[in-house]
């Protein structure tokens, strides 16, 4: 494990998160603290509001109630964002996959001169140097995954908010995606992923957070609530009888 | 008169390579190209602008740059003429009946296609893109440079229509040019000439080298922009 170069963001503390649209409740009260390192699955049936918390954590939405505070001043460190989203379905620029992570290092005003040693190093962290001058539009859905997760890497993110970054992949994708989630868990990068796949959250993540319609039941961890979820609900999310 | 006189008008005129009439068609491709590069320029980040900015009024922008685009081109002359006249507000500029009057005339007429297809185009693009460059902190005008790059095989279509419009229109560069031989006459101003005077085959001939090169200009560009978005997906 590597150690960061920088003072961390983490921990990042949600307190008393609240949004709603059109009236509707869609997160009440959420609080919880991310500490630094390891992964942490958000998991809740369909409309819990998981995606919702993430965006709010990751700065695209403002909470409409309660506030973030981040180690640092807005998760900045020296000017640059140091948290970083990759989303179900993964925007691809019209470009090379190089420069779609060249594109994303000019953005957070990466250094100019390290900028093209910094894309080839997160193409070779996750072997993707044979696709980086291939367009990236016309990978295959694994592949862009792939590509959005290394893009997100090069950025150097303490965090990482993945939003079911597998939902749309098949079996064999959905593998290299967690080897390369276990690889950043190895490089000290905390991942913040919601999804909607037990066996996944089971594999990988070390602590757990579950919602239901918008508020957070259960925050512990992962081994802990799969032998035995605290609430009813929990226990009937884990039987497969809870399904929005 | 007929077509087949015609076609031979038109091939003697090109074989010929006769001064006067590669002077026109000079002319006509550098004020056309003149103005859709000026209105791309002015256009595409307005464009972007209004995809991207709210602002109140902002749908009355929307409809009245849409009715625009269909301006009619003496009207726009008209405009232009009487800004530029010895008598208007940029009289003294003495631009009237010279080529830059005619490259400004064009240049209002193709304007409004280029901002209303680049707005259509980029609100397009962005609400794909939207989160991965808010995530990157490229919010407003600070992703206009990545959405234009990523538009630019649909914004050269964009530029076609402008182009189009700008090539085929007489209106405008009639009053604002004056038609002066050897100096403002172009392709469509001088087919509207030759037609009055009654030489057909000349205005026949005219049209069909105004056709074939408004034909390879597209082809180029539909060619070139069809390969670079295969390659790029």
């Amino acid at each position: 494990m590597t150690m960061p170069d920088h003072a961390s963001i983490l921990p990042l503390m949600v307190e008393g998160i609240s949004f709603a649209a059109q009236g509707k409740a869609l997160l009440a009260d959420v609080s919880f603290t991310l500490q630094c390192g390891g992964i942490t699955a958000v998991i809740g049936p369909n409309g819990a509001g998981k995606s919702l918390l993430l965006r709010i954590c990751h700065g695209l939405l403002p909470p409409g109630e309660g506030r973030l505070r981040w180690a640092t001043p807005e998760g900045l460190v020296e000017g640059r964002k140091r948290h970083a989203m990759v989303f179900q379905r993964p925007v691809m620029l019209r470009r090379s996959s190089r420069a779609n992570i060249s594109h994303a290092l000019v953005a957070a005003h990466w250094p100019r001169d390290d900028r093209a040693a910094r894309a080839d190093a997160a193409l070779d962290r996750f072997g993707l140097q044979e696709l980086a001058e291939r367009p990236a539009r016309l990978l295959s859905g694994g592949e862009q995954q792939r590509l959005a997760i290394a893009r997100a890497w090069a950025l150097a993110p303490d965090v990482i908010f993945l939003d079911e970054p597998c939902s749309q992949l098949d079996p064999g994708a959905t593998r290299q995606i967690e080897a390369m989630l276990s690889e950043l868990e190895r490089d000290g990068v905390t991942l913040l992923m919601a999804t909607h796949d037990l066996p996944q959250a089971l594999r990988l993540a070390k602590n757990l957070l579950f919602l239901h319609r918008g508020h957070l039941l259960e925050n512990r961890p992962a081994q802990a609530f799969f032998a035995a979820p605290e609430t009813a609900e929990g226990r009937a999310f884990i039987a497969g009888e809870l399904l929005w | 008169m007929d077509i087949g006189s015609a076609f031979l008008a038109a091939i003697t005129l090109i074989i010929n390579f006769d001064p006067q009439f590669l002077g026109i068609i000079a002319l006509s491709l550098q004020v056309t190209l003149l103005a859709v590069l000026l209105a791309a320029l002015l256009g595409m980040p307005l464009g972007a602008l209004l995809a991207l900015k709210r602002f109140p009024g902002r749908s009355l922008v929307i409809v009245v740059i849409n009715t625009l685009m269909g301006l009619p081109p003496v009207v726009a002359g008209l405009l232009i003429f009487l800004l530029l006249s010895r008598s208007g507000p940029l009289g003294n500029l003495g631009l009237l009946f010279t080529p830059t009057a005619m490259v400004i005339a064009q240049t209002l007429l193709v304007l409004p296609i280029v901002i209303a297809l680049t707005r259509q185009i980029i609100e397009t693009l962005w609400s794909e893109y939207q989160e991965h460059l808010m995530s990157l902190g490229q919010t407003g005008i600070k992703a206009i440079p990545t959405l234009l790059w990523d538009g630019r095989f649909s914004l050269t279509t964009a530029l076609l229509a402008g182009f189009g419009r700008a090539s085929a229109e007489v209106g405008a560069v009639l009053i604002v040019g004056g038609n002066i031989a050897g100096y403002t006459r172009m392709m469509t101003t001088a087919i509207a000439l030759e037609t009055s005077k009654g030489d057909l085959p000349l205005a026949l001939g005219l049209g069909i080298v105004l056709i074939g090169l408004t034909l390879c200009i597209n082809a180029a560009i539909y060619a070139a922009s069809r390969l670079g978005a295969n390659q790029a997906g």
